[in-house]
């Protein structure tokens, strides 16, 4: 089965990167170590699995459970027609991690995007800053943390 | 005079009315609209717009694109609080005397958006004439929303001698 070979490859290369490898709803699913991203990510796109496509790139906010944040990363492999999910813990005490335009060049804005709306540090990204929020706002709505209706007004509004 | 001239008077006679009815009568039928669309409510609008409904019918048919040649706004859709500031510049720059129609539930209240980006309601930043519930709302609403809206100009008080009126 080539689904179990890109796996097993990669748990053969990253012994210690990779923390779990399993199969879900037919997707593959790699749960990896924040230090290992970038060179596994290297290794999935220049690799045997040419993972040359970012599908996308998005945070998921679990409070309670450490590590807190989520990194969730879908790849597609345009010549073997197979998908793959990395997932990666990034912990409350330290939001840096990897970035990953060096190697898919839309990670830019969807990584601007888990910066603007989970407040995630992208270590080696251009030009990070907020996309879809303005200057001025505070906090990261996205979090569970975030007041529900906590608005911050650009002019006063009238009752 | 047989009951069909009475109806229908010949031309080169004359009406007694008041000069501000008169200016309401030729106001509500001269809008010219200026669509700020944000969401999906722009479909509403289209079809309200175009041939199939028509609102040309009523007298809002010139459709400006600049906010200076036009006295009606149409909000359609969603604002959200980094919107605000535009929508206001908006309303400012737009010509005296102006109406403005809040499009859709979301434009009215903020609809289902209830949280940290949307504006519950574009009454909480500029004066809103008409309401037009729906999510979206048919174009037969929208009609009868620009109907409401022709009855309020035809009855308001105009300040024909162009002073800008004090609040």
């Amino acid at each position: 089965m080539e689904e179990k070979t890109i796996l097993e490859r990669l748990r053969k290369e990253f012994p210690a990167g990779v923390k779990e490898a399993l199969t879900s709803l037919g997707d593959e699913v790699a749960v990896i170590d924040k230090e290992a991203l970038l060179p596994i990510a290297t290794f999935l796109r220049d690799g045997p699995g040419e993972f040359k496509m970012l599908l996308d790139l998005t945070c998921v906010d679990y409070p309670g459970r450490e590590p807190r944040f989520e990194l969730v990363v879908h790849l597609f492999s345009l010549s073997r027609n197979r998908r793959l999910r990395i997932k990666t813990g990034i912990d409350e005490s330290d939001l840096r991690i990897a970035s990953l335009t060096s190697l898919w060049k839309n990670a830019d804005w969807l990584e601007r995007e888990a910066y603007d709306l989970f407040g995630v540090r992208f270590e080696g990204h251009p030009d990070l800053r907020r996309i879809f929020m303005y200057d001025g706002f505070e906090g990261h709505p996205l979090r569970k943390d975030y007041p529900l209706r906590r608005r911050q007004p650009l002019i006063p509004l009238k009752e | 005079m047989t009951e069909e001239k009475r109806r229908r008077p010949p031309a080169g006679q004359f009406i007694t009315t008041q000069f501000n009815s008169l200016l309401g009568w030729a106001r509500k039928f001269s809008l010219f609209h200026y669509p700020f669309v944000t969401a999906c409510c722009g479909m509403e609008y289209m079809s309200a717009a175009c041939a199939h409904f028509d609102i040309d019918r009523f007298g809002a048919g010139w459709t400006r694109f600049s906010p200076r040649q036009s006295d009606m706004l149409l909000v359609v859709g969603t604002i959200t609080h980094k919107e605000a500031p535009v929508l206001r510049t908006v309303y400012e720059q737009m010509t005296e005397p102006k109406w403005v129609i809040a499009f859709g539930t979301c434009a009215v209240s903020g609809g289902i958006y209830d949280n940290y980006a949307v504006v519950q309601g574009i009454d909480q930043i500029i004066p809103v004439d008409v309401y037009i519930p729906g999510c979206p709302p048919r174009p037969e609403t929208v009609l009868d929303g620009l109907l409401k809206l022709q009855e309020k100009i035809q009855h308001q008080d105009h300040d024909w001698r162009w002073k800008k009126k004090r609040s």
